[in-house]
């Protein structure tokens, strides 16, 4: 099965168009930042022309940067680590039990990933607000509230994605376990969580990934203490500039980690995203 | 493991869990009555200097009367939003800026603390603020829902070096003066005006000024709008002709909504600039103050009938009281303070606006000539946007209207007075 | 990604799978035990989503604006009036969302499909081992781990019109166009726009392709190629029917973000979208929060949720058919 000439070069010249496409912006990010301001707003040049760091300096300076990324670490951690919990429940429920209303919440469960986030943006605030203020629990405002939010948004597509991955874990494992006496949790914990890591990581990283990057919610549930990356990064553009290149600067600091991050689960991901799917 | 022991490991998940979000929110109410929560607007270079122009105030303010004022200095484009959930929900900070513009529109809500005259009396009393500014602070006939706090108007800002090279001695008086000088001084990489085309609220606000020179108004005086007349077609026409037939914009500025026109007035990419009080920014911009010259908006050299003498707004920013606070009377303190002629002085001189506050105007603080420009203009040629409860409406409706006309206009599509009145109509029928 | 749970997700128990006795779910019992691994995601569904969703229904019955939004209590229940009003397509707040609606399903139709076309090709691409293959994996993923703001935010940068690099490459580099175009005011923006959805959700795709692709036997590869197939019959003959499974999960995955995408035109374009690339969801921001009229705004989200479960419902139908067929 060799690859004739046409195919190689067909091969190599997609490849580099691709490698173009994404690569371009992502050098332009790194390049803006060593600008210094000036020239980010003047015609576009390939190469800094005098680099400079300060905007790596400045950015911290020009927006409170270290506590949206404080707030976002936790934000988005909490709510995938509690995403992942309910989900893995959730999901052994479905995968492994035959019960009245299973399909009414399977199909309740995936129809609310296409509820328009602008149709409950308000209601969801004021049941927020109005649960503060019976209970004194603070839900708006606060990184508790965001959290709630954005682990219920991750909560179907992860319910989803796991039901799959447990559907292709044969059940003859868990009832062998059955048989030597294990009870259902500890089939759940012992058998099948453990042959579902790929699984499991790969809602990890998705949940993540959902939180880290959610705008709508943000720019309206959040105040300076707690606001977000996707919110805060806004305020480089202020009543007087755009600071360009802190934006680019910021944007590459807080990007580094979540990128390196997921190309280090990356296997997980694929593994976990499909097993369900090729069975 | 027992169902029981499923229950508590799921309930300590979730405890720990919320335990360590916890340790992040903070209380965004009143709170103890000795603390107050403000939401100061972005006036400055950035939130963060905002925040350290405004702190050693409120600790000044502590220091007097003990009550502590928690600020947050919120984005411009966050502003509205957020004033819109604390209006709907009774929750959120006690003192709040508004752009004076949406006076009324918040006022329509309820939320807002009335200053009727009572309340107007703990504050220093309605004759300490200039009355154009107090009229921009509610519908007309009902007691404010603020008082004002910074006064701004729009001037015209000219390059000194470019009108020299260009060998123009007096800055333009009239719209026909401004395409005139601005095709002498388009060219070389450098363009006449420079306008914010894709900013809604900025071509409102213009949309304002030239409908009030065509004899038009936005608002009948039911409230009801009416966009399409032939006054408000040739208005919005002729400023956006400054781009389409003059030539004198940059075609770019059609897609400028973040401030780039004053960046480019300051890098001198542009000769001259449309804005309220833009000194502070043109200097942090590396522009010094004698690099350019102020004059009044211009007008038109031959106003149809029933035109005004108007060239601004009554821009600015007033400062409210929600009605869900439990500290009205810190609040009211708090009000008063921040409108006290110390504060007055301390703050517009920093942000390069004016007091509306009767006392502190005449501070030698004011008597720079940009600042005399603003201030001639205010007592003289500003008028009030219609204050009515549409406004923030009218705003986002014709603003957007004006940057699709642009936005034809930059990319060589016929801006004619069919389309322009097509446009406002359109936008008219989305109101109700 | 199951297709077992695709089959549940039409509200039919699917049939047990045939062949693999031992993978039949438990029979019924009676015990509360799976209802109580469901409570959590149960009550946080409820909370967070369906009563919220609730009350936005109810929202769009209501004259909501700014005079009533403190206490709605007296807010004008006006019933069907708000979707009269915005579904009525020869009124200008109709005629906008008709063409904001088509706007959006083009959009959609175009990001999917050209997302689809490029993670496969490259996933195809990439299946061969060669050296730097894990590199380029890593850069392709990359744009899908980048937070969305900072991947919008820079395309944002990159379109600008006179500073941008977009430009600069068409224009002054390659001397492609005479006029600097813009990017993001008027017809170009809906291409713009596209540009950078495709640019985020392609290597979603690509990673799914791959993951599916690993999974076909290479011997499937060999018989074909003993057959003589070159590279499109083995593509046509066998890895296109053996990514059946992933693509129709795929497709449907990437339907549902992208059409209810909110995120991207926002940063991009900020509240205002240009009306060429008025998406639905942006249209709809506008106009609740930007002209404070709720009970039009939540009309108009709910006529779009009922668009949305139509089409799930359909292609799951559809989809399920024709596999019961084969």
């Amino acid at each position: 099965m060799r690859e004739t000439t046409a195919e190689r070069w067909a091969r190599r010249t997609v490849l580099t168009l691709l490698t173009l496409f994404v690569l371009v912006p992502l050098y332009v990010m790194v390049s803006s930042a060593v600008k210094p301001l000036q020239d980010v707003q003047n015609a576009f040049t390939w190469w800094p022309r005098r680099p400079t760091v300060d905007a790596f300096v400045d950015m911290w300076s020009t927006v409170p940067l270290g506590r949206y990324l404080v707030n976002s670490l936790v934000v988005s951690s909490v709510a995938a680590v509690l995403s992942v919990a309910v989900a893995i429940f959730a999901a052994f429920a479905v995968s492994r039990y035959r019960f009245r209303g299973r399909g009414l919440f399977s199909v309740t469960v995936l129809s609310t990933q296409m509820f328009p986030g602008i149709l409950f943006l308000l209601p969801l605030f004021l049941i927020y607000v109005n649960l503060g203020n019976a209970t004194g629990i603070q839900l708006y405002a606060s990184r508790t509230g965001l959290i709630l939010t954005y682990l219920t948004f991750s909560l179907p597509f992860s319910i989803w994605m796991l039901v799959g991955y447990f559907d292709s874990i044969p059940r003859g494992l868990d009832e062998a376990a059955q048989v030597d006496g294990a009870g259902p949790l500890r089939t759940l914990f012992q058998v099948v969580l453990p042959a579902a890591v790929p699984g499991v990581v790969a809602v990890t990283v998705y949940a993540f990934m959902t939180a880290w990057g959610e705008v709508l919610f943000a720019s309206v549930m959040t105040n300076e203490g707690s606001r977000t990356l996707a919110v805060g990064l806004q305020g480089y553009s202020t009543q007087f500039n755009v600071y360009w290149n802190q934006v680019m600067a910021a944007s590459l600091v807080v990007s580094i980690p979540v990128v390196a991050g997921f190309l280090a689960l990356q296997r997980y991901f694929v593994a976990g995203l499909t097993a369900g799917a090729v069975k | 493991m027992s169902r029981r022991r499923l229950a508590i490991l799921t309930a300590a998940v979730l405890a720990a869990a919320s335990l360590t979000a916890c340790g992040g929110s903070d209380d965004p109410s009143g709170g103890s009555a000795k603390t107050l929560t403000y939401w100061a607007s972005n006036q400055g270079a950035s939130l963060e200097a905002d925040k350290q122009i405004l702190q050693p105030e409120l600790d000044r303010f502590e220091q007097q009367t003990g009550i502590k004022v928690n600020v947050e200095v919120v984005p411009w484009s966050d502003l509205l939003n957020r004033l819109l959930a604390a209006a709907a929900s009774g929750q959120g900070p006690d003192v709040v800026n508004i752009g004076n513009t949406w006076s009324a529109s918040l006022q329509a809500t309820g939320a807002m603390v009335e200053f009727d005259d009572a309340t107007l009396a703990k504050v220093g009393g309605r004759d300490r603020f200039v009355p154009a500014a107090l009229a921009a602070a509610g519908a007309p006939g009902e007691p404010p829902a603020a008082v004002p706090l910074y006064s701004l108007a729009y001037a015209l800002y000219y390059n000194k070096k470019a009108f020299a090279d260009a060998g123009i001695t007096t800055p333009p008086a009239t719209w026909e003066q401004v395409a005139e000088v601005g095709r002498k001084l388009t060219g070389g990489g450098r363009w006449g005006l420079a306008v914010e085309g894709a900013n809604p609220s900025e071509n409102a606000h213009h949309a304002f000024t030239f409908s009030q020179q065509h004899g038009g108004e936005w608002f009948d005086s039911a409230g009801k709008p009416t966009f399409d007349t032939p006054q408000n077609v040739a208005a919005v026409k002729r400023y956006v002709d400054l781009m389409a037939t003059d030539k004198i914009i940059n075609p770019s500025n059609a897609e400028y909504a973040q401030n780039q026109s004053v960046s480019d007035f300051a890098n001198g990419k542009a000769a001259m600039l449309l804005w309220q009080a833009v000194g502070a920014n043109l200097k942090s911009q590396n522009m010094a103050a004698d690099a350019y010259g102020v004059a009044p908006v211009p007008f038109l050299a031959a106003p149809p009938a029933g035109g005004r003498k108007v060239n601004s707004m009554v821009a600015g920013i007033n400062i409210a009281v929600f009605k869900h606070t439990r500290n009205p009377d810190a609040a009211l303190e708090f009000v008063k303070f921040m409108t006290s002629d110390a504060e007055q002085v301390t703050l517009n001189r920093t942000y390069g606006s004016l007091p509306p506050v009767t006392t502190a105007a005449g501070d030698p603080a004011f008597a720079a000539p940009e600042q005399k420009v603003l201030q001639e203009t205010l007592a003289t040629t500003a008028a009030p946007l219609p204050q009515v409860p549409d406004e923030s409406t009218f705003e986002t409706l014709v603003g957007t209207a004006i940057k699709e006309l642009f936005a034809d206009a930059a990319s060589g599509k016929p801006v004619t007075e069919e389309s322009v009145r097509h446009k406002l109509s359109q936008a008219q029928q989305q109101m109700r | 990604m199951a297709t077992t749970t695709v089959h549940d997700a039409t509200g039919r128990d699917g049939p047990p799978r045939a062949g693999t006795p031992e993978n039949r779910p438990r029979r019924p019992r009676r015990s509360l035990l799976p209802y109580l691994l469901l409570a959590p995601a149960v009550v946080l569904e409820l909370a967070i989503h369906v009563v919220p969703m609730l009350v936005g229904a109810w929202m769009s019955l209501l004259q909501l604006t700014q005079f009533h939004i403190r206490d709605w209590s007296t807010a004008p229940f006006v019933g069907a009036e708000n979707y009269r009003m915005v579904l009525d397509f020869d009124s200008a707040a109709g005629a906008e969302l008709l063409h904001s609606f088509q706007v959006t399903v083009l959009y959609t139709v175009c990001s999917v499909g050209l997302s689809w076309v490029l993670g496969t090709t490259a996933a195809v691409l990439l299946q061969r081992p060669f050296r730097g293959r894990g590199l380029l994996r890593a850069l392709f993923l990359t744009p899908y781990a980048l937070p969305v703001y900072t991947a919008v935010i820079t395309w944002s940068f990159l379109f600008q019109r006179d500073n941008g690099l977009v430009n600069h490459v068409l224009v002054d580099q390659l001397h492609l166009l005479g006029d600097r175009p813009f990017w993001l005011i008027g017809d170009n923006s809906f291409v713009a726009l596209l540009t950078v959805s495709i640019w985020r959700s392609w290597p979603f795709a690509f990673l799914c392709v791959m993951a599916g692709l690993q999974n076909i036997p290479a011997d499937l590869y060999e018989a074909a190629a003993m057959d003589g197939a070159g590279f499109w019959r083995r593509l046509r003959s066998v890895t296109l029917p053996m990514l059946r499974p992933v693509n129709l999960v795929l497709l449907l995955v990437l339907f549902l973000w992208t059409f209810n995408d909110f995120n991207t035109p926002y940063v991009l374009f900020g509240g205002s979208a240009p009306e060429q690339a008025d998406l639905v969801s942006i249209h709809i921001y506008r106009s609740s929060f930007k002209t404070w009229d709720f009970g039009s705004g939540s009309a108009m989200s709910v006529a779009l949720l009922l668009f949305l479960l139509l089409v799930t419902a359909g292609y799951l139908l559809l989809t399920n058919r024709r596999r019961n067929d084969a």
